[in-house]
């Protein structure tokens, strides 16, 4: 059954490979290979897991022997996979999800020429995350690490004809490599600290390392996640990376490639556990981001980039309890499954509506969608009551988890974290209610209007095709979207019950990541009724401010806060200023230096050798008598010398 | 008288003459040399009797087939063990057979087989009065610029004369690298260097200036054969005896029996020092070391570029042969006493040689200072002291030589209405019209600096590693920092020919026959041979790292 595990990320390489190379005679079927080599992956990745759950527990751990990367002396590096639960569980989220993001993207790029290529990268995406989350080291997690983010940076800029597109890229690219340079750092640090920078050893002697040396690879293990993962202060791109293909914001961006961050934490719990102040600051991190997202969120009225703060949000509950340690480890990935099924499902329905709508983002110019288009409603709305934690549905179950073990961290620690996931969960439930009223409730803004004020930037290039000033006809979206969207509600609405009910992915995950209850001062009844609470108030602020009254269709002044969230919280503000200034000024003077000093000493030495060398010439003027008295004169000084060596 | 009586008194006073032994020449381990000169002689004959017509073919089929039957019979004795166990010393103590002298021997006649393919190229000059002439004189006494000269031409003489001239050569260099004894040392020299001082003025064009390097290239040589010379009467002196082994005893005090004679002057050690300097500094002015080298630029400049290729390879291996021979078998006793000069040497070498290349902008003349620049890393490989010092100069003379044919090939190529383009601007952009050809230069100047992948860099190194292992660690940094500046020039001509704009009425480059392409394919083939792979080659020249003595 081991050898099986290669397979999964082998098929879509193999996809990838076939369609990037085979060039334009695949055009018309690449998309059909790109999607059944990624269910074939999907497959496979249930076949392995039907035969983990037919092993114990304890011999759920499989691992694949490939081949030696790099064997030299004393740095050992080699190609090896390992299965268990949790890479198990992100094996069926990105193989299952993915799947049914290649088949939306079968209809949702259907007029787009470069759809095979599109196929390829999606393909070349799914290897590159399949070898993140089954590398045995962190060197090849590395490789995967690196490859997601080339895949990322290929899909964000796919519509690279337009320069917001192409320069999203280039930002989700540089403040990626930021993040990739903390990684990049932890894993010399272990093999500095451990000899090794494999799973097995490097956790076996967590305990013989220095508390420093632990803090400082947690430090740069953390930042390395707030990099992939968008949490702050490396949270900039990822509202940005809204301007690829919508198919790309939901698999990439939002359920898989931005939960990298939680699962390299998560498998690197022994060393965080043994590192409590690195532990705090993840937790920090994590409480921080998830209120600037929803922040965020609730400003935007780019249907993609609010939901792109919800998930900024949704991930940062996930740091939060991953940074709690055992208690929260699992409930961290629960979370993020879930998460994966019901932000993906937003996402797919918000392309339906950008579909539908001449690819319209701007939610002021939704309005009474419900109508038009029914299923989309549905399976959105679904999706809604998940994300802000309706009982019943998959995010009540795992968001209530985290809010408790925040609490059940304990002391002042526990109140600040519990009390910011709280108003995080009110916040939440404010935006996402925001996001469903403007869209699918009220008037229908989108009539008797071109869909988008002259000037502003055209979203997705096929509107152009479309006819730009024409008043949309909203209509639902074809077969071969809607099904993956409904089935995603299904897993949005069911999951977290499935999950929780009897406790089933706590025991299925426990060996992995370890367990254990905290001491909650407040008992998990009490959380969940304040969680309720929160919810009520938030759907009612939202009410009372999208649902009563009319939505403008020009975005008013807002408060001050407001127009700092627009503009994200003035985060590319704080980097122009910081970074961007602070870096010209740093470079500018290093030239400076380079010039005057660097080289000044180089040139100074050719043009001393150059003045040295026409000067010598000179002794060449051609005379042989010269040059026999040159002659005469070196046999004088070669006896002389040689006489005086004895004399000496 | 009667004719018995005459006779009997013939006999009768013969009787008592004591009986002269015949000299004792093995003529098996001397074939190499024997062939070459037969060959020349032969040469020498078809000059006089063959038609002029044929002269040609008849010329080079001779030197072929001597230079390879020479070069099979050095092979012969090399895997007979003569090299190693039964390296011994031949003809009366005259000629030594052993590892250094076969290995030398077996280079030079592989580069004058090179060199023979670059003489006997006769497609590069535009046919005169239809007919093919070579990078040679039509008839060498003609006074340039004369109606004789015109004549000549169209007449289509050719000087043939060259092919024996080179084997001559190349049988003084053969004979050089193995001299065991001062005498032969001497007379191999003097045979080596007068076929050069011709063949340096036999240049087609340019002949006033041709000429004017053969008299300042004769009259330089014959000053420092006067230094070799007194060096080897100073020697006679101290030691009594011209044989190197007789010289090495009496320098280490183990000779015994002291002709009675000589016992006033014998072990005299002002003798040997200055008999000893002399004799180095001839030898030195072969190499082209500084302060030795002023002939080096004029001379490489003003002869026939091919015979400048084979004179810059095969005279750099024969005088580093003999060098060699000299410092380790003759001197060794001595060698506190020359290392520290050979030092000063080496490093004044490396540095002017590369320093003054910088302002040079004739390409030949600049090769010519990077043979210079090549002479003092080679001289850091001799003052180790070690058969690793000796083995890494053979490995590295090798590895020159034929770069440096290849490159001197590559510069006959390069032509415009005067001949052949030595100027450099007139290379700019020679990559674009003709990338082949640049692309082959940049290799051998890429060995020149050596760059990794080529012989220069294995060689280099393999110098440089005998020289910091032997004690010389300053000598290596100075070589490493005078490394530096050579590749600045080096680089310069790659990007001279690869990134500046051609110009207009830049210089074709003229398509060769096989013979040009054979030799300039050869060293780009031994180039990236002993550069890729060098190490059957380093094992083969550590085996042949021992002198007898």
């Amino acid at each position: 059954m081991e050898k099986l595990i290669a397979l999964l990320i082998a098929a879509p390489l193999l996809g990838a490979a076939v369609l990037l190379v085979g060039g334009r005679r695949l055009d018309r079927v690449g998309h059909w290979i790109g999607t059944l080599l990624s269910t074939a992956s999907f497959v496979f990745g249930l076949l392995l897991f039907a035969d983990l759950l037919g092993r114990n527990a304890e011999h759920r751990t499989l691992t694949q022997h490939l081949w030696s990367w790099i064997p030299v002396e004393g740095f050992q590096a080699d190609v090896t996979l390992r299965l268990d639960q949790l890479s198990m569980t992100f094996v069926l989220l990105i193989t299952g999800v993915g799947s049914l993001i290649h088949l939306y993207s079968v209809g949702y790029m259907e007029h787009d020429e470069r759809r095979r290529r599109f196929f390829g990268y999606l393909n070349l995406f799914l290897a590159a995350m399949l070898l993140l989350v089954l590398a045995d080291n962190y060197l090849l997690l590395y490789v995967g690490w690196e490859g997601v983010g080339l895949a990322s940076y290929l899909l964000i800029g796919f519509w690279q004809h337009k320069p917001s597109a192409a320069t999203a890229a280039k930002k989700a690219f540089l403040v990626n490599r930021v993040g990739d340079m903390g990684l990049s750092i932890a894993i010399m640090l272990m093999f500095t600290t451990f000899g090794s920078f494999a799973f097995g050893p490097v956790f076996g002697h967590v305990g013989d390392a220095s508390q420093g040396k632990l803090t400082a690879i947690g430090l740069m293990l953390l930042l390395a996640a707030c990099g992939k993962s968008a949490q702050v202060p490396l949270q900039s791109w990822l509202g940005d990376a809204m301007e690829g293909p919508t198919p790309v914001s939901a698999l990439i961006h939002a359920a898989t490639m931005v939960t990298a961050g939680v699962y390299l934490i998560v498998r690197s719990a022994a060393v965080f556990n043994a590192a409590p102040d690195a532990q705090l600051a993840v937790t920090v991190v994590g409480a921080v981001t998830l209120l600037f997202g929803a922040i965020v969120g609730c400003a935007k009225d780019d249907i993609k980039k609010a939901l792109a703060g919800s998930t900024m949000s949704q991930i940062g509950y996930m740091v939060l309890a991953a940074g709690l340690g055992p208690i929260g480890y699992v409930f961290a990935i629960m979370h993020l499954v879930t998460h994966g099924f019901f932000k993906a499902g937003l996402f797919l329905g918000a392309g339906s509506v950008m579909h539908g709508m001449n690819d319209e983002v701007d939610m002021r110019k939704y309005g009474g969608l419900r109508k038009y288009m029914p299923v989309t409603f549905v399976t959105f709305g679904l999706g809604y009551l998940a994300i802000i934690g309706f009982p019943g549905l998959s995010g009540f179950f795992s968001k209530d988890k985290i809010i408790e073990a925040a609490f059940a961290k304990g002391g002042t620690e526990g109140w600040i974290l519990g009390g910011a996931a709280l108003l995080g969960a009110a916040i939440t439930a404010f935006y996402m209610t925001r996001v469903m009223l403007m869209t699918f409730f009220g008037e229908e803004r989108w009539k008797n209007r071109p869909t988008r004020s002259p000037g502003a930037p055209s979203a997705e290039p096929a509107a152009e095709h479309r006819g730009e000033h024409a008043e949309p006809h909203p209509h639902e979206s074809p077969k071969v979207m809607t099904i993956p969207m409904i089935v995603l509600a299904v897993g949005s609405v069911l999951g977290g019950g499935f999950f929780s009910i009897g406790d089933r992915f706590l025991h299925w995950l426990e060996p992995v990541t370890g367990h254990s209850e905290g001491h909650s001062p407040v008992s998990a009844g009490e959380v969940t009724a304040a969680t309720m609470v929160c919810l009520v108030i938030g759907v009612a602020i939202a009410w009372a401010q999208y649902g009563r009254k009319p939505v403008p269709a020009v975005a008013p002044r807002g408060s001050l806060l407001t127009r700092a969230a627009r503009r994200d919280l003035l985060q590319d503000d704080f980097n122009h200023v910081v970074l961007v200034r602070g870096g010209e000024h740093l470079t500018r003077s290093l030239v400076y230096l380079d010039h005057s000093l660097v080289d000044g000493v180089v040139n100074g030495t050719a043009a001393g050798f150059g003045g040295l060398s026409g000067r010598l010439r000179r002794f060449q003027n051609g005379f042989a008598r010269s040059y026999a008295v040159s002659m005469f004169g070196g046999a004088a000084l070669l006896v002389a010398a040689t006489l005086l060596m004895r004399a000496v | 008288m009667s004719t018995p009586a005459v006779h009997s008194l013939w006999t009768t006073a013969a009787d008592r003459i004591p009986q002269i032994g015949a000299p004792k020449i093995e003529y098996g381990q001397l074939s190499p040399t024997l062939i070459i000169i037969g060959a020349a002689l032969v040469g020498v004959l078809v000059e006089a009797f063959i038609p002029r017509r044929s002269r040609y073919y008849a010329q080079v089929f001779v030197s072929v087939v001597a230079l390879c039957a020479a070069f099979a019979a050095v092979v012969g004795l090399a895997a007979d063990g003569y090299g190693t166990t039964k390296a011994h010393i031949a003809a009366m103590g005259a000629i030594a057979v052993d590892g250094p002298s076969l290995f030398l021997q077996g280079v030079i006649l592989l580069a004058g087989l090179v060199g023979l393919f670059t003489f006997a190229e006769r497609r590069l000059d535009p046919a005169a009065h239809g007919n093919r002439v070579d990078s040679f004189a039509a008839q060498a006494a003609s006074v340039p610029g004369s109606e004789g000269e015109q004549a000549a031409v169209k007449a289509g003489f050719t000087t043939t004369e060259v092919f024996p001239l080179l084997l001559f050569a190349v049988a003084g260099m053969l004979v050089f690298t193995s001299a065991n004894d001062l005498l032969t040392l001497f007379v191999a020299l003097e045979v080596f260097s007068l076929p050069l001082y011709l063949l340096c003025a036999l240049a087609r064009r340019k002949r006033l200036m041709s000429q004017e390097a053969a008299v300042k290239y004769f009259l330089l040589g014959a000053f420092a054969s006067a230094f070799t010379l007194f060096g080897i009467a100073l020697l006679y002196g101290y030691a009594g005896s011209v044989s190197y082994g007789r010289i090495a005893q009496v320098v280490d005090g183990s000779v015994t029996d002291v002709s009675p004679a000589l016992a006033g002057t014998m072990g005299n050690d002002a003798l040997l020092l200055v008999g000893g300097a002399l004799l180095v500094m001839g030898l030195l002015f072969k190499v082209g070391a500084v302060p030795f080298h002023m002939w080096t630029p004029d001379v490489y400049q003003g002869a026939p570029t091919p015979v400048t290729g084979f004179m810059a390879a095969a005279t750099k291996v024969a005088a580093f042969g003999a060098l060699l021979r000299l410092l380790y078998v003759v001197l060794p006793g001595l060698r506190w006493d020359w290392r520290p000069v050979m030092w000063a040497v080496a490093i004044v070498t490396m540095l002017g040689g590369a320093i003054v290349a910088i302002t040079q902008t004739d390409i030949k003349r600049l090769l010519a200072y990077s043979s210079i620049a090549h002479a003092g890393f080679i001289l850091a490989g001799v003052v180790a002291t070690s058969k690793n010092g000796v083995s890494s100069v053979l490995f590295y003379l090798a590895g020159y030589s034929f770069v440096t044919i290849g490159a001197f090939a590559v510069v006959t190529l390069v032509r415009d209405a005067g001949g052949e383009a030595t100027h450099l601007s007139k290379w700019a952009g020679l990559g674009r019209r003709s990338p082949l050809v640049a692309a082959v230069f940049a290799v051998f100047l890429l060995a020149f600096a050596g760059i990794p992948l080529t012989s220069g860099f294995a060689g280099k190194f393999a110098v440089f590693k005998a020289a910091a292992a032997g004690g010389a660690v300053p000598l290596v940094v100075i070589g490493v920092i005078s490394s530096a500046i050579a590749a600045f020039f080096y680089i310069r001509v790659i990007v001279l020919m690869f990134f500046s704009e051609p110009k207009p009425e830049g210089p074709t480059v003229a398509v060769p026959s096989p013979l040009t392409t054979l030799a300039i394919g050869i060293g780009v083939a031994v180039t990236l041979v002993l550069g890729v792979a060098p190490q059957y080659f380093l094992d083969l020249a550590s085996q042949a790292g021992v002198f007898v003595r």
